[in-house]
């Protein structure tokens, strides 16, 4: 089971990170994408410094940030979970297991279980669309998700926490 | 002596278990004492199958599916490492499938049979053979090729491939720099033919770009490749690497003194940037809003440069016609719709796959004969084809052969080849709410009729199907659909109105129901 790696801000790694890219042409998206990576979502601090580095105003970056549904500026669960919502999904009963999937975990679209463990995004088309339903946790994907192999994966994610602990 | 044994590594194969399985093998293998060597190939695009086991024999392949972790016990007690045993799951010698044996595979020809990461496999099987081709030619010569070929753009807007690229070929670039990007953004749903070309064959993308590369004197190209499809850049970024290695990439291509570089990027969910325009944009490193035009990006596109933007397929279909001659591609097909298109058979289907054909069958035969009718086992009731912004196609309609022309003049678009089935539980009027919602999502925000009037299509679809006043609000819908065809910048607000449309004149049951159970509970 694939988890994001948190590691706490750190402004010395943002700027390495920075630096080895942006003499690349059109590097906001790269550089954007590293920081995440490394730190599963884009602090504002990393805004200003992305913003001097490319000599782009901070509001030039925040509005590419949030015109990608990719790219988040808070801090997610330690597993994000993304549910397809797409037609090809929906044609094998997706609309029942997004209802589902936010009953049972108790949040909606864009929010964190209570517990800090889940977050849960909907997605439009995991290119799985022969054995939908379809979710992606991590970057792993799961075909032929009906509820009970929902609480199955969901279960699984509880697991990995508490050996992580 | 030792078994080798092929196991897929596509997403979905994946998504269905295939790398527990292939480490299952190694292990029971071991434990029997039975000799194996396990392969990781891409996918024969089966899926219903899946995991497809195939074991290598003097006859061919034999495969066993779909393998599911608790039979990986019965298969060893059954031997299928000799191939040709009895076990419930043998579905015989692969390649005699009929779903498989009836296509026609130009482009994915080594689709499951190659392992995607290996070069030496890539050429075993016809690999870089139009690069080579290509290496002799001039420009003109390989652009005319592509021409004959009859090539048209599969991203979905079917633009006749050689033209652009003759476009850019006689352009000038003021910073003398050509651009060949590569549209990997495949974010329609029911596609996943693009996918399948970056994990299971990523060579094929490579060479194909650097045949358009040679073509119009360009020395750098992008495929720009959507967030969502994780593995397809893993395995894009390992076969560009291993091309470098070869120098089949780079300043001297196979010796030859011709230059070309080739980068992955990766979107950021936005299926807006599948719009050849806003895909520029993102790759500027900017918000992915859609370009006027003229100019077309052949002329002004990446950073101001002569750019072709072409579609995966496209690409992919490139080596074929410089290995085989563009007389090959041409001389299958319908009309002005030549060579095949990888249609995708998805949503409520029994055997969903890939599968590859001339243009000319009917839609009807690509959902039954090949797709075997829906998984639930209810009556198919409607199909999308071509992505969520093509139209539902109702009963009367599953005759239209599949062609470009054939299904415009049925108010239909053939798009990227997918096709969304859905059976009779369907709630048209539902279906036709999510196009406009997605198109609120999804919608990049320059222009108005597709910034606002989505989010007004979704209010008068929700009035509607609340049963409020349905006469008058379907034709606010309809004026609503026709502004949004007549007035917007691109295909995403332009477009959008085709599901909606097609849902209210095929299904109008669906839209007008509730309008009589209000009409009662008022009179209640």
């Amino acid at each position: 089971m694939t988890t994001l790696k948190a590691v706490a801000w750190e402004p010395v790694t943002a700027q390495a990170i920075i630096d080895e890219l942006k003499s690349k042409p059109g590097a906001l998206l790269p550089i954007l994408h590293a920081i995440q990576d490394r730190f599963s979502y884009i602090p504002d601090e990393a805004v200003s410094l992305i913003a001097q580095a490319l000599k782009l105003t901070r509001a030039e970056v925040h509005g590419v940030i949030s015109f990608y549904h990719h790219f988040r500026t808070h801090q997610p669960g330690r597993h994000v979970v993304e549910v397809c919502r797409a037609e090809a999904c929906q044609a094998l009963g997706a609309r029942a297991l997004e209802a589902h999937a936010k009953a049972s975990l108790g949040v909606d679209y864009h929010q964190t279980t209570p517990d800090r463990n889940i977050t849960l995004e909907p997605v439009y088309c995991l290119g799985n669309c022969s054995c939908g339903p379809s979710i992606r946790v991590g970057d792993d994907i799961h075909a032929d998700v009906d509820a009970a192999r929902f609480d199955e994966l969901v279960e699984s994610l509880q697991t990995d926490r508490v050996e992580i602990l | 002596m030792t078994f080798r044994i092929h196991v897929p590594s596509d997403t979905t194969a994946k998504a269905r278990g295939a790398d527990r399985i292939a480490r299952l093998i190694e292990i029971v293998a071991e434990e029997h004492k039975v000799d194996v060597e396990v392969r990781r190939n891409g996918t024969r695009g089966l899926y219903w199958l899946e995991t497809l086991v195939e074991v290598d024999t003097d006859a061919g392949r034999y495969g066993f599916g779909p393998v599911k972790e608790g039979d990986i016990e019965s298969l060893f007690a059954a031997e299928f490492y000799k191939g040709n045993v009895d076990h419930p799951l043998a579905v015989g010698l692969v390649e005699e499938i009929p779903y498989l044996k009836r296509q026609e595979r130009f482009t994915f020809s080594r689709l499951g049979i190659t392992d995607p990461l290996s070069l030496e496999d890539y050429q075993a099987k016809d690999g870089f053979k139009g690069l080579e081709n290509a290496i002799k030619l001039s420009s003109q010569e390989i652009v005319d090729a592509v021409k004959e070929s009859g090539l048209r753009g599969r991203g979905g807007a079917a633009f006749p491939t050689g033209i652009k690229w003759q476009t850019v070929l006689d352009v000038e670039s003021p910073k003398n720099q050509k651009y060949i990007v590569c549209n990997a953004d495949e974010g329609d749903s029911g596609t996943f033919a693009d996918r399948l070309v970056m994990e299971c064959d990523p060579f094929m993308l490579i060479e194909g770009m650097t045949i358009a590369g040679l073509a119009v004197g360009a020395t750098q190209g992008y495929i720009y490749c959507r967030s969502e499809y994780p593995l397809s850049i893993e395995n894009l970024n390992s076969a560009i690497q291993t091309a470098y290695d070869n120098n089949l990439l780079g300043a001297d291509i196979l010796g030859s003194g011709k230059h070309f570089d080739l980068e992955v990027r990766m979107g950021a969910g936005a299926y807006i940037c599948g719009e050849e325009t806003s895909l520029l944009e993102s790759l500027e490193g900017k918000r992915g809003l859609v370009r006027a035009k003229p100019p077309l990006p052949a002329i002004v596109g990446l950073f101001g440069q002569p750019t072709v933007v072409n579609n995966v397929l496209s690409l992919a279909a490139v080596p074929f016609i410089l290995d085989k001659g563009a007389k090959a591609y041409a001389d299958v097909g319908i009309g002005r719709s030549r060579g095949t298109l990888p249609f995708q058979v998805a949503g409520n289907v029994k055997f969903g796959g890939l599968v590859e054909l001339a243009f000319g069958p009917t839609l009807k035969e690509l959902m039954f004969e090949f797709g075997g009718g829906t998984r639930s086992g209810r009556p198919l009731r409607a199909v999308q084809v071509g992505g969520p912004l093509g139209a539902y196609l109702h009963e009367s309609q599953w005759d239209t052969p599949l062609g470009y022309e054939e299904f415009s003049q049925k108010e239909a678009v053939l798009g990227h080849g997918g096709v969304v089935m859905f059976d009779d539980t369907v709630d048209m009027s539902e279906q036709a709410r999510f196009s406009m919602e997605f198109c609120v999502a999804e919608s990049c925000g320059k222009c108005t009729p597709c910034r606002i009037g989505s989010t007004r299509g979704v209010e008068v679809i929700d009035r509607i199907r609340a049963g409020q006043n349905v006469d008058a609000n379907l034709e606010l819908l309809s004026d609503l659909c026709e502004t949004m065809l007549d007035g917007s910048l691109c295909a995403m607000g332009g477009m959008t109105p085709f599901p909606v449309q097609s849902a209210v004149k095929h299904f109008p049951e669906d839209f007008v129901k509730n309008a009589a159970s209000a009409t009662q509970a008022k009179e209640v």
